[in-house]
Order: structure tokens, then C-alpha cells, then sequence
């Protein structure tokens, strides 16, 4: 008896410790995640006046509606969506290129690997300005070469978005490169042989043999980075900004979050564009799940 | 079909010599095993006739053609790895299919090929399936499969049953003797289980430390050793090796002296070591020793082995080396930590220089 | 293939040297005339080894040349920015559009914000992690499952998602403009819980109940063996905290408010855009301050790196 009743409080002095030890975290989850998370829906149904000071009201699902069908929004959609394609196919294809001519053990080898994952520690900030003087028409390189489109580059309402992409890329490399290299380091190295000896090219193996084993990575790859590229935001604000005439081109969905919330002092509108910023990244992440999983899982 | 030829072939990795002037021929249609502790550079040999490794000097000829220079995948030969290394994502047709497809056979024709090849191997059934749905024994056949399904010049083979159950290696290995013998293809067989070695191959090269030490026919290889080494390496548990000294005595007759008592010699054997306080190394199998009260050797028993059948008897010398007698089972067991007397077969006696090369009997000519 | 029967051991070895180790294959060397030239051979080997490099090379140029010629600018003096055709080289550099920006664009302040603030992160993370990692690796209680599933669900939830509401929440503490403000919010992480609670897992229990035996709480199997063990995770979620931290830019530029008390480096080298201090090349010298230090953490904490950012990537 007295055994059942120590064990029983040793179960319950285990539990106590268990909840003790996930509450910091849980705490910081509830009031900075998961509770803003949950108010975007309720501040989704007040719309703000258009005068500050007065309180904002109730409207239901009707600036859900106004919201969504707005030319802003689908606009901003448009650009996010354009934004990804220029972004996620060449920033993981260019990490893969990278990584298989990295994939060898040569002399020297290391030097290009450090190299080749740099790009990683750029911050938004770093990589903004690097560019921005790249692309700046009076300091830059682009008018040497005879590239210089007027309006200037940054102000150009077809070639800011496209300019943004290739910083995107260019920041974006280095995790790709460190992703694809892993995903190839850990390929069975007796699997690609027995193809070689098969009788099969590299070009071969790599189309039938790579990448059919690699799939699993380039999964990884692309959801990882079609959220790097919802996320890109500091780049526009830095280089762009509200009051550039190339801005309505730039518009991505979270730097519409911003402008919204803090240019227009919108709370109510911005808790839309968030809740569709959520659902899309969530949409697309499941998407991607169920449309490569069939790819990706060979072993069953 | 081919022969294959390795010519004082060296692979160094840094300052390993992996394989070490290592020249040897292995003939049309033949299994030959490649035989030796593991490290000793058998896997990096076997890979040099792929053209996985290149060959840093001397040359490795299949055929005719030396192929120093040849890529893999023009030297027509297959391997099977010691992990099958089958593609995870294509099922066990398209396994089997795959080296056919690189050679550009027609599809029909690839898919009769490989029908054909799954019925030999009794793989029918899961042709379909992928090798992460198969058991360890399926997974081994599929890779045979494939190295058969398209009929090369040679078969490499890297210790391809290491990752089956015992019962499942002993039928294995009957299985690749008979298909060896009925395609006729060269091939060489690596392992590090000298069983396997003894049943399967037609020659066995031993190899050490990146060394061939000896080829010949495994009856041959038992009986006589070339030298300590593969004496040690081959039998379980291998030769018994004791140091000692010859002595020619004065009655003409000629022995060695050991710490644990004198060995007398006969014949030929005499005859090989005229040399008065030789160094040498006696040698001498498990089998013929026997516990006996008039026996040359002197020693105390450590420890009695019962294998069933027979029995193993570990005694220590004076010097505190150990030797291993086998006896039948029905024989009188010594008890442990008992001083007992050992006798040497004069006729099965094997010696060596202190180096372990073999001192050969001169034949009665 | 014709299953021709073919000699056995003994015919085999009839062609071939059978007695002991082979000495040399005989007729060695054989087939003279079909042996291509070895020279040939090696040297397409070596041809495709400089065409490798050449590539490599490439790759490496068009990453490091935004990077190069940033460093090229930070050290030109103003009017030969615009100078056509623009300089590969600095020829004359200017070092004191280092001290400009280090002194005029206040970097020295926003460097030491940057680190404290970054310094409160990892360790706070760290901790968070650890505990609760512990918690769900080590410890059976009820709802532990759900509870996990819930942890990893905040990685679905982007933070720009929950931007506006904790902006109020600070603003209602009182933590605007504060360290608090800045770092709070991001004293947990889903990420670093799940990449712990696996090494965790790759603990044995037999370990656990030694310890148990040997008299260790849970406190001290945690501090003593656990976390030690799990080093290599642990450090690995440092260095990933350490540049999410550095490099975080929204957050700090919505909370910080008009003065520099806690604004960090990121900031920091947006506002040296367009003030009075700022020309190109000292906006660029400024750059290369702030990149500097991740820079060096990159080359020596490569490993770490590589396993926090792959965690995952690999089945
Ligand atoms: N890729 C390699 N790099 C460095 N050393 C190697 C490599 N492959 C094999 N070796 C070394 O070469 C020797 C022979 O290896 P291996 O041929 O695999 O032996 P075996 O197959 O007989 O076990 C070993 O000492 C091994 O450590
Ligand atoms: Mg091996």
C-alpha cells in the first residue's frame, strides 16, 4: 500500500517538474505567439478610422471582404508570388551547382566551402547596402557595363522587384549551398559507384541517380526558402521604402503588413494582410508537403 | 570474359600503402578469392578493377587492355557491394534494368532480360517492389541481379554475404559457386572469412598489410603455407608457432630445441635446417598435436573448449606462449592447471625463418 | 550469355603462374599494342581537374565580388566613387572613412547594443531549450505529446504574423525602447526545443537510471550529463541563435525608438543612410564593421553552423 501511494506521488512529482521546466518557454510562447496569433482574428473584424483618436469600431467580416478584394492586396499578392518564383528556384539551383563542384576532395576544397556558405552571416542590412551601391546609378558598376535604365534601377517600376530578387539570391546562397552540401555528403557514397560502374555518365547519375536520392533535401530546400522569401523585408524598407515610385512594384505582402500598420496606422487592415500572410505560407508548406512527398519518400 | 592482371600495382593513401607492388593473374573464368584481415587493402584492389581507385603505380590489365585510364563505365565489369548499394528509389525491375538502359538495350528487351534474370535468382515475386521493402537475403540477390543481367567481362565482389545470417551465408555461397560455374565469369571474390574463402574459391591470394603473401589452391595454401603469416591466418584457430633453435645432435639426428623441450625432426624436414642454433619458427597445426605422457613439449593446461565433435585444449608453455591441441571429443580431457606432456606429428611440422618466409625441404634428389 | 562450362581450379590455373605468390604475371605487360598512352590518360585527369578549379574559382568570384567591391568603396575617398571606369582597387586609401563611421554613425554604441542585446537571446534560448527539451526527452507527465506538437507549431507561425499585437503588449509593459522589448519575445524557440529534445533522445535511459542509481536527481543528471552530452547540439543552437539574434531587423526597427539607447548595428547602418554623416563610402565602411565579426564567428564556428542550419535537411 504504502509503496503504491509512493509511487503515485513520484509520478506526480515528476509531472510537477515536467510543466515546471517547459513554462519559461511556454510563458514566452503564450503572450509573444500564440496569444498575438489568436487576436489578429479579432482585430481583423474592427476596422480603424481614418482619424486618429477615435475608437475603432466593430464590422464583422466586412473589411475581411474589403481587404481582400482591394487592388492593394492582390497586387501585393501578385508581387509576393512573382518575388518567389525569381527567387526559390535560382537561389536553390545555384546552391546545388555550387555544392556538387564543392563536392570533392581537392586541395584547397575548404577555402571554396567558407566561401561559398558566406553569404550566410549577411544580414538584411549588410546585404541591402552591398547592393544598393551596386545598383546605385551614379557610384555604380551597372553604368560601366552599360546598364543603366532610367528611371535608376531602384526607382524602376520593372526592374526594382527583379533587382531585389537577385539580392534575395545573393543572400540566400550560402544556406542554400550549406543545405545542398549536407543533403550530398550524406547520399550513399556505394550507390552513386555501382551507377558509374553500371555504365552510366555523370551526367546520368546525376539526373537518375542525385537527384532521385537528394529529393528529400531539395524538399527541405524549397520550403525553406519559399519562407526566406515571404519573409524579405529589410531590403525593400532600406533600399525602397514608402515613398519610392517603384514601391506599389515592391510591395510584398509583409511590407505591406508594415507600411500598413505603422505608415497608415491600420491595425485592423494589417491584421488581414497578416492573417492571409499566415494562411499562404501555411497553404503553400502543405502543398509542398503533399506534392513532393510522393517524390521524396523512395525508401517505401 | 577476360583475365585479369594486376602488375606491381601501389595505391598510397598519404603515407598507407594501401595495396603494396601487388602483381598477380587471375585467369579466364576463374574465381579467385581475395583473402586477408580487414585493412589489408583487398576492397582498394577489387576497386582499382572497377576504376573506382586510381592506380598510383603499375598497371591493371582486363583482357587484353590495360585499363590505368579507362572509366568504369567502359570497362564492362560489375560489382556486387559488401551494402548491395541498390538504388532506394527504383524498384527491383528497374534495379535490375538499370545497367542495360546505360548500354542503350531496348526497353522490351531489358524488361525479357531482367524477368529472366529475377526467375533464376527467385525474385519473381518482387520484382515490383522497392529494395526498402526487401529482407536483407532479397536485397543480396538483387544486387547478384544486377551484376549478372548484363553479362560482363568480370565480376568484382566485396564481401557480398558479410551482412546475412549464418545460415543464409552457407546458402548463399553455394549459390554464387554454381553460378559462377555455370556463366563461366571471371571473378574475384573478396573476403575476410577464411570459411568462405576455403568453399568458394578456385585460387586464394591472402593478402597483408597491402601485401600478397601467397595464391595458390586452397588445399594447397593449408598444407603448405608460404609463409607464418598465412599459417597463422588460415585454419580456426590457425597454426601453432614456436620459436626455437635447430640443433644438430651429435647421433646425427637434428631437432629443434624449444623452451618447452626439444622437437625432434625427420627427412626431409631435417634437411632444412642444417644450420647448428638457427633461429627458427616451428609450426605446427592444432590437429597434429595430441596430449601423450611421451610427448616433446612440455606445457600446463589453461583451458578445455568443448565444440561438440572435438575438443580444444589451451596450454601454456614455459615461455608462456600458448599452442592449441585438438582432439576428438571421446579422448580423455585433461583437467585445468594440470602439467601435461604434448606430442609433435614429426611428418606435419612446418618451418619458418624468424621473419616468417617459409624454409622450403629440399626434395630427396 | 553462352553458360559455356569453363575449366575449373586446376585448368584455370594452368595458363597461370599456379605456385606460390605470384612473382610476375607472366608475359607481363601483356597486350603491348592495345595500351593507350598512360600519358594521355593522366592528362585529360588533369584537364578536368583545372576545369573543376576554374568553376569553383568562378563561383567564388561572383559570391566574394559584391563583398570585394564594397570593401574597394569603404575605402575610396568620395569623389572617386563615381569615377568612370570605377576603381577595382582602392589606390590611395582613405582609412578614416572607418573612424567616420565608427565615431559620426555612433557603430561603437550600436555595436555594444547589438551584443547585449544578441548575448540575452542565445543564453535565454539556451536555457528555455534546454529545460524544456529535458522536459520532454526525460520526464512522462500528462499532455506531454500535445504540448510538443504545440511547441513546434510556432514554427508555422511566422513572427511578422504576430508583429502588431506585441508591439501593444510592450508598449502596455512599458518595455518600448528597452532591452527588454527587444529581446523578451525571443527568449523561446520551437526549433532549438525540437533539435534538443533529439539529442536528448539519442541518450540511452539505461545512462538515466544509472545516474538514478548513483543517487542523481534530475537537476543534476540534466547539468552533469545530459547537456554534456548533447554539446555538440547545444552549441550548434548558439551559433544559430547568435545570427537569427544579430540579424534580426524589423523587430528592432519597430520597437527602438528616435535615440540611440538600445537600437542595434542593423539599425544602425540603415540610419547611416541619408544623414548628415553619411556618404557612400562611409555608409560601406560601416557595413563591413558590422559584417566583420560574423565573419570570423563563420570561420571558426563553421561546424556549429552547418549542423544547426542542416537539422533537418538530412533524413
Ligand atoms: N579513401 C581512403 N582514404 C584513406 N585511407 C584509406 C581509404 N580507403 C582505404 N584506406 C586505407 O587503406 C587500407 C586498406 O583498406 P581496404 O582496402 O578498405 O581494406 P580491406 O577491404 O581489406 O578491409 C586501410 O588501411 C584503410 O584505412
Ligand atoms: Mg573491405
Amino acid at each position: 500500500m504504502a509503496s503504491v501511494v509512493s509511487r503515485r506521488s513520484q509520478r506526480l512529482r515528476e509531472a510537477v517538474l515536467g510543466y515546471l521546466l517547459i513554462l519559461p518557454a511556454l510563458a514566452v510562447f503564450g503572450v509573444f505567439v500564440f496569444y498575438p496569433f489568436a487576436r489578429n482574428f479579432k482585430l481583423a473584424l474592427y476596422q480603424t478610422p481614418p482619424f486618429p483618436g477615435l475608437p475603432s469600431h466593430y464590422v464583422g467580416l466586412h473589411q475581411v471582404g474589403q481587404v481582400l478584394t482591394s487592388s492593394n492586396f492582390l497586387q501585393s499578392l501578385l508581387t509576393t508570388i512573382f518575388f518567389v518564383v525569381l527567387v526559390v528556384p535560382a537561389g536553390l539551383l545555384l546552391g546545388l551547382f555550387l555544392a556538387v563542384a564543392a563536392h570533392r576532395h581537392l586541395r584547397g576544397i575548404a577555402v571554396y566551402r567558407i566561401i561559398f556558405s558566406s553569404t550566410v552571416v549577411s544580414s538584411v542590412a549588410v546585404a541591402a547596402l552591398v547592393f544598393g551601391t551596386l545598383m546605385n546609378p551614379v557610384v555604380g558598376f551597372l553604368p560601366w557595363l552599360g546598364i543603366n535604365p532610367h528611371p535608376p534601377i531602384l526607382e524602376n517600376t520593372t526592374w526594382a522587384l527583379p533587382a531585389i530578387a537577385v539580392m534575395a539570391v545573393w543572400q540566400f546562397l550560402g544556406l542554400s549551398f550549406i543545405i545542398m552540401s549536407a543533403g550530398l555528403s550524406s547520399l550513399p557514397e556505394e550507390v552513386l559507384e555501382a551507377a558509374r560502374v553500371d555504365g552510366a555518365s555523370s551526367w546520368t547519375t546525376f539526373w537518375r541517380v542525385t537527384v532521385p536520392l537528394l529529393s528529400p533535401t531539395l524538399f527541405f530546400g524549397v520550403v525553406v526558402a519559399t519562407i526566406y522569401a515571404f519573409q524579405t523585408f529589410g531590403q525593400i524598407d532600406i533600399l525602397i521604402g514608402s515613398q519610392n515610385a517603384a514601391y506599389e512594384h515592391v510591395n510584398v505582402l509583409i511590407y505591406n503588413v508594415y507600411t500598413t500598420l505603422q505608415i497608415n496606422g491600420d491595425p485592423g487592415r494589417a491584421a488581414v494582410l497578416s492573417i492571409a500572410l499566415f494562411l499562404l505560407t501555411l497553404t503553400l508548406t502543405l502543398v509542398q508537403m503533399r506534392f513532393l512527398e510522393r517524390r521524396v519518400s523512395y525508401a517505401s | 570474359m577476360a583475365q585479369i592482371v594486376f602488375d606491381q600495382v601501389t595505391k598510397r593513401y598519404g603515407d598507407v600503402r594501401a595495396v603494396d607492388d601487388l602483381s598477380l593473374a587471375v585467369g579466364d573464368g576463374e574465381l579467385l578469392v581475395l583473402l586477408g584481415p580487414s585493412g589489408c587493402g583487398k576492397t582498394t584492389a577489387l576497386r582499382m578493377v572497377a576504376g573506382l581507385e586510381v592506380v598510383d603505380e603499375g598497371t591493371v590489365a582486363i583482357g587484353d587492355r590495360v585499363v590505368n585510364d579507362v572509366e568504369p563505365r567502359d570497362r564492362d565489369v560489375a560489382m556486387v557491394f559488401q551494402s548491395y548499394a541498390l538504388y532506394p528509389h527504383l524498384t527491383v525491375a528497374k534495379n535490375l534494368e538499370f545497367p542495360l538502359r546505360q548500354r542503350g538495350v531496348p526497353k522490351e528487351e531489358r524488361e525479357r532480360r531482367a524477368v529472366d534474370v529475377a526467375r533464376t535468382l527467385g525474385l519473381e515475386p518482387f520484382l515490383g517492389r522497392k529494395p526498402g521493402q526487401l529482407s536483407g537475403g532479397q536485397r543480396q540477390r538483387v544486387a547478384l541481379g544486377r551484376a549478372i543481367v548484363r553479362s560482363p567481362k568480370a565480376f568484382l565482389m566485396d564481401e557480398p554475404l558479410s551482412n546475412l545470417d549464418a545460415a543464409l551465408r552457407v546458402q548463399t555461397r553455394a549459390d554464387i559457386v554454381a553460378l559462377q560455374q555455370r556463366l563461366g565469369t571471371t571473378t574475384i571474390y573478396v573476403t575476410h572469412d577464411q570459411v568462405e574463402a576455403m568453399t568458394m574459391g578456385h585460387r586464394i591470394a591472402v593478402m597483408d598489410h597491402g601485401r600478397l603473401q601467397q595464391v595458390a589452391a586452397p588445399q594447397e595454401l593449408y598444407d603448405r603455407p608460404g609463409n607464418s603469416f598465412v599459417a597463422a591466418f588460415l585454419g580456426s584457430p590457425g597454426m601453432n608457432l614456436i620459436g626455437g633453435r635447430v640443433a644438430v645432435e651429435a647421433e646425427g639426428g637434428t631437432a629443434i630445441r624449444t623452451a618447452a623441450g626439444d622437437v625432434l625432426l625427420q627427412g626431409a624436414q631435417a634437411s632444412v635446417a642444417s644450420h647448428h642454433e638457427q633461429p627458427v619458427v616451428l609450426g605446427v597445426r592444432p590437429e597434429h598435436l595430441r596430449i601423450s605422457p611421451g610427448g616433446a613439449l612440455e606445457g600446463t593446461v589453461l583451458l578445455v573448449e568443448l565444440l561438440g565433435a572435438e575438443t580444444q585444449v589451451i596450454c601454456e608453455l614455459a615461455d608462456h606462449s600458448r599452442v592449441v591441441v585438438r582432439q576428438q571429443a571421446d579422448q580423455a580431457r585433461p583437467r585445468l592447471g594440470e602439467p601435461v606432456r604434448i606430442a609433435v606429428e614429426p611428418a606435419a611440422v612446418h618451418l619458418f625463418t624468424e621473419d616468417g618466409s617459409r624454409l622450403e625441404e629440399k626434395t630427396a634428389a | 550469355m553462352p553458360a559455356e562450362p569453363v575449366s575449373d581450379a586446376p585448368g584455370a590455373a594452368a595458363v597461370l603462374p599456379a605456385e606460390g605468390a605470384v612473382p610476375r604475371p607472366q608475359g607481363a605487360a601483356p597486350g603491348e599494342a592495345h595500351r593507350p598512352t598512360p600519358r594521355a590518360g593522366r592528362s585529360r585527369r588533369r584537364l578536368r581537374l583545372v576545369a573543376r578549379y576554374l568553376l569553383l574559382t568562378l563561383g567564388a568570384l561572383v559570391v566574394l565580388l559584391p563583398v570585394y567591391l564594397t570593401v574597394v568603396n569603404s575605402l575610396l575617398p568620395e569623389p572617386a566613387l563615381a569615377h568612370q571606369p570605377p576603381y577595382l582597387y582602392p589606390s590611395h586609401a582613405q582609412w578614416q572613412n572607418y573612424s567616420t563611421a565608427w565615431v559620426g554613425g555612433h557603430l561603437s554604441i550600436y555595436l555594444r547594443n547589438s551584443v547585449i542585446q544578441t548575448a540575452i537571446i542565445v543564453v535565454g534560448q539556451l536555457v528555455t531549450s534546454i529545460l524544456a527539451a529535458y522536459a520532454f526527452a526525460f520526464l512522462r507527465f500528462p499532455f506531454r505529446r500535445t504540448l510538443f506538437l504545440l511547441f513546434l507549431s510556432t514554427l508555422m507561425i511566422p513572427f511578422e504574423v504576430t508583429l502588431i499585437t506585441n508591439l501593444d503588449t510592450i508598449t502596455s509593459l512599458g518595455w518600448y525602447n528597452t532591452f527588454a522589448g527587444l529581446t523578451v519575445p525571443f527568449l523561446a524557440t520551437g526549433f532549438g526545443t525540437f533539435l534538443l529534445r533529439q539529442a536528448f533522445l539519442q541518450i540511452p535511459r539505461d545512462l538515466q537510471e544509472a545516474a538514478a542509481l548513483d543517487g542523481y536527481g534530475h537537476w543534476r543528471f540534466m547539468t552533469r550529463v545530459a547537456v554534456p552530452l548533447a554539446r555538440p547540439s547545444v552549441a550548434a543552437l548558439a551559433v544559430f541563435s547568435f545570427l537569427g539574434a544579430w540579424n534580426q531587423y524589423l523587430w528592432p526597427l519597430v520597437v527602438t525608438g528616435n535615440n540611440n539607447a538600445v537600437r542595434t548595428v542593423q539599425i544602425g547602418l540603415k540610419l547611416l543612410v541619408g544623414t548628415n554623416v553619411s556618404s557612400v563610402n562611409v555608409t560601406l565602411a560601416g557595413t563591413v564593421i558590422a559584417v566583420t565579426p560574423l565573419l570570423i564567428l563563420l570561420i571558426v564556428f563553421q561546424k556549429q553552423l552547418v549542423r544547426s542550419l542542416t537539422a533537418g535537411a538530412v533524413k
